[in-house]
């Protein structure tokens, strides 16, 4: 077997293409979901029996759904209910209702994990409600989640591949359209995969980068 | 609404991605063992290759992992039907997952235990199977089942192959139903009870364990 490099480096623009619709759809999601993420925590946190109950119920039923049977829901079926979406609408909603669930549960968990102190201390100093919460515990919150969220940011990549399904034009659509015109499916996709690594190990080298500047913030406060 | 014979229908469609994913989980946790000793065990070249490995396909996306398999193997010679490419990439995709799991528990593992062991006299197979193996694997157990779900949720990848799983039954009884409503929130359902019975029995193993060798 011949190693087609010529036609990969011919559709080097398909692919660039794909890549680039990967990265900002998955960049947009993220953050979409860490500020739905923080408004959904509340509920979450909450000690009212019912509210934490009903978010709890929400997020867990949320992270049981894979992927691709959330894509056909709303692609799908939110249309038999008289909401039609574009391909890039629905990628988009799949996407940050996907990731929102695991973004609420990332942070609650980093919440409840901070030391009980700072709260108290917050609240001594006469913070409460909104400015609390604001100022005490999501700047800590928001800080000690980077790497969690980093791992968090690379299933999103992953899993957005499924997206290629209802023909968003992302990496792995433009990979399986390269492939299915040239009939070249092992260099296609090894090079695709290949990209995917290369995004993944950059996400990776931005976490590192920003612990290491977290890691300045803390100090500078004096801890 | 579902009838039950369409109902009957995606259960089937259930059955096939129960059976997809335990083979993957089958062969993808005794091959993550396989690979985490040969990162740990094994000579440079070796350790450098397992390394590869599960960086490669741990940051590969499953569907793209998938198709590289199914469409890309059969250019290198190795021909594959649908169904045995996907238990071989979900197998191959879980056990770099698992070998992650797994290096942790065996860089954990205290030394002295070994040491102890080749002083009493045994050697490196016997000390493997009746020290090290009992203790990394009740360590790597809630990781592992960890992975678990995390594979069941990846395995609607194996549809784009041409498998019909829940996920690909689903979306073609809504197709041929026009209601597409009522076989996705089934299969979601059926998504969630498999998930949490699989969790369920982990942790009915994880008592037992605990009952049986004491600790946390």
């Amino acid at each position: 077997m011949t190693f087609r490099l010529d036609v990969i480096v011919k559709e080097l623009p398909q692919f660039a293409r794909g890549l680039g619709n990967t990265v900002w759809l998955c960049a947009v999601s993220m953050l979409l979901s860490l500020l739905l993420g923080i408004l959904f925590v509340v509920p979450l946190m909450s000690r009212r029996r019912y509210v934490g109950g009903a978010a709890r119920a929400l997020v867990d039923g949320g992270r049981c759904i894979p992927f691709l049977l959330l894509t056909y829901l709303v692609y799908y079926a939110l249309p038999s209910l008289g909401l039609s979406l574009d391909k890039w609408t629905a990628a988009l909603i799949t996407l940050v209702t996907y990731n929102t669930a695991y973004m609420a549960e990332i942070l609650r968990a980093a919440w409840a994990h901070l030391p009980r102190g700072q709260t108290e201390a917050g609240r001594a100093f006469g913070y409460t409600g909104i400015k609390l919460f604001r100022r005490i515990i999501l700047a800590q919150v928001l800080i000690a989640v980077g790497p969690v969220v980093g791992n968090q940011l690379i299933q999103l990549i992953k899993d957005s591949a499924f997206l290629s399904i209802i023909t968003v034009p992302e990496l792995t659509y433009a990979a399986n359209s390269v492939q299915s015109f040239y009939f070249v499916p092992f260099e296609s996709f090894l090079v695709a995969t290949l990209l995917y690594w290369a995004l993944c190990g950059g996400v990776e080298y931005l976490v590192r980068r920003g612990e290491r500047l977290a890691a300045v913030v803390r100090r500078g406060h004096g801890h | 609404m579902l009838k039950w014979t369409t109902l009957l229908d995606l259960l089937h469609g259930a059955g096939i991605t129960v059976a997809v994913s335990s083979l993957a989980i089958l062969a993808g946790v005794p091959l993550g063992l396989g690979l985490a000793l040969a990162r740990t065990g094994g000579g440079r070249a070796v350790r450098w290759l397992a390394a590869v490995y599960a960086s490669f396909v741990r940051a590969a996306p499953v569907v793209t992992f998938t198709m590289l398999i199914f469409f890309g193997l059969p250019a290198l010679g190795l021909s594959l039907d649908p169904l045995p490419a996907a238990v071989i990439a979900l197998t191959l995709n879980t056990a770099a997952f698992n070998a992650e799991v797994w290096r942790a528990a065996i860089v954990d593992f205290p030394r002295g235990q070994l040491e102890a062991a080749q002083a009493v006299g045994m050697t490196g197979r016997v000390a493997f199977r009746r020290i090290v193996f009992p203790q990394i694997w009740r360590a790597s157990l809630p990781a592992l089942v960890n992975e678990m779900t995390l594979l069941i949720k990846a395995s609607p990848a194996i549809a784009i192959i041409g498998v019909v799983d829940l996920t690909r039954k689903a979306r073609q009884i809504a197709a041929t139903t026009y209601e597409p409503l009522p076989p996705f929130v089934a299969a979601a359902v059926l998504y969630g009870l498999a998930l949490a019975l699989l969790v369920a029995a982990a942790r009915t193993l994880e008592r037992f364990q605990r009952r049986r060798y004491g600790g946390r």
